[in-house]
């Protein structure tokens, strides 16, 4: 499964960025093959609506899952009726480690259903 | 002819220059563009005579009739419309009704635009016992809505031709301002000599210049603070048109919602001479 954790950084050791529609780049891992690729988010300072362009892109991508520290009411309407897991409230490290931690519950569940949102 | 009160920096005295002004001069039209936050009617206590709701056009989005070709969110550039896998969402606070998703969807029917209302123009006329009547109007932008400039252009149109119109603006540099004075004859820009002041007078100017807007400088609170403001506009050429010293009794008769013309009548004839001279470097 392709996952999506905004980031600070271009690289998997890059602190994760809390905003989600005004993150500084999108981290793109997929969890079987470890490819990793990081996109700038060109939506970080749109006058307004940044939070639904970022979520009409990451449905763009076909993610299974966001990773991110807080995802805005306009984003999660977008992301509403999609099957995208939304896991937020992670405001630190980075982003292998958010990366880590959601494979070994996606283990301990036995699959990654739910999430909180 | 249509003279604009600008700033820049907020809390310099537009309102307060711009109620004057219009006391001062016959056959005045007192126009507030401050649609955010109209306070002109403070100072001229106008009896509302007629209101007028403005809205902008939203598109709704037929679901049915829609094949997610993902054009129209592709072409919104203020990020009003979102497309998801089953759907378009509309985001009708984003929107700033320039009708391009209708224009682009080559779906027949599948947008259609609705109105949705963002505020009021009110207008009146203001009785002065001295002078002559002051036809009044003002945008007043419903609470919670964010789309300024469709009101303002709104009551832009409510200008008459006939008369000496002062549009009293909103501070800042950003959209607001510009489509107030787009088109205006002159532009008055109010200033006090602080660092704050002068920084924000140089992002006006540099609108002015943009769109080639004639204008001059009023410093109001003009002996406290320094000598940058005026020295600026002696190194650019910009004509600084009156200078208001802080008086104890203008601000108090301010505080109370009474225009200083009223207090000290003599800025009347001062507020004349600088129209006449306004209007001979206009050739107007």
């Amino acid at each position: 499964m392709k996952i999506i954790v905004t980031s600070t950084g271009d690289g998997m050791n890059a602190t994760v960025d809390p905003h989600f529609g005004r993150c500084s780049y999108f981290a793109i891992v997929d969890t079987e093959s470890g490819d990793f690729e990081a996109i700038a988010n060109q939506y970080k300072d749109a006058a307004g609506g940044a939070g639904t362009k970022a979520a009409q892109f990451i449905i763009d991508k076909g993610v299974g899952a966001l990773l991110t520290g807080h995802c805005g009411p306009k984003a999660s309407e977008v992301l509403d009726d999609t099957d995208i897991q939304i896991v937020s409230g992670i405001n630190k490290g980075t982003v292998m480690e958010a990366v880590n931690a959601f494979k070994e519950v996606g283990r301990g569940q036995g699959g990654g259903q739910g999430g909180n949102r | 002819m249509i003279l604009a009160v600008a700033s820049g920096k907020g809390g310099t005295g537009k309102t307060m220059l711009a109620t004057s002004l219009a006391l001062s001069v016959a056959d005045a039209q007192y126009i507030d563009c401050d649609v955010e936050e109209p306070n002109g009617s403070l100072f001229l206590h106008v009896n509302i005579q007629t209101h007028q709701p403005v809205g902008i056009p939203v598109p709704r989005i037929d679901k049915d009739r829609c094949s997610l070709c993902g054009l129209c969110s592709e072409a919104c550039e203020f990020n009003a419309l979102a497309q998801s896998k089953t759907h378009v969402l509309v985001f009708a606070d984003l929107c700033h009704g320039c009708g391009v998703c209708s224009y682009v969807c080559p779906e027949d029917g599948a947008i259609t635009e609705t109105e949705r209302r963002i505020g009021m123009v009110e207008t009146g006329v203001f009785q002065d016992m001295n002078t002559h009547d002051v036809l009044f109007s003002q945008g007043r932008l419903d609470v919670g809505e964010l789309m300024a400039t469709p009101l303002i252009k709104a009551v832009r149109k409510t200008s008459d031709p006939a008369r000496t119109v002062i549009i009293d603006a909103p501070p800042g540099t950003s959209c607001p301002l510009v489509e107030t004075v787009r088109g205006v004859d002159y532009c008055l820009l109010v200033t006090e000599p602080t660092p704050f002041g002068l920084n924000d007078l140089e992002l006006a100017v540099g609108v002015m210049r943009l769109l080639s807007l004639p204008f001059g400088v009023i410093i109001n609170r003009s002996d406290s603070g320094d000598n940058q403001v005026k020295n600026y506009c002696q190194l650019e050429g910009i004509p600084v048109l009156m200078e208001i010293p802080f008086r104890r009794d203008l601000a108090e008769a301010y505080s109370k919602g009474i225009p200083f013309v009223q207090i000290d009548e003599r800025y009347r004839t001062l507020f004349q001479q600088m129209v006449v001279k306004i209007r001979q470097e206009l050739e107007l």
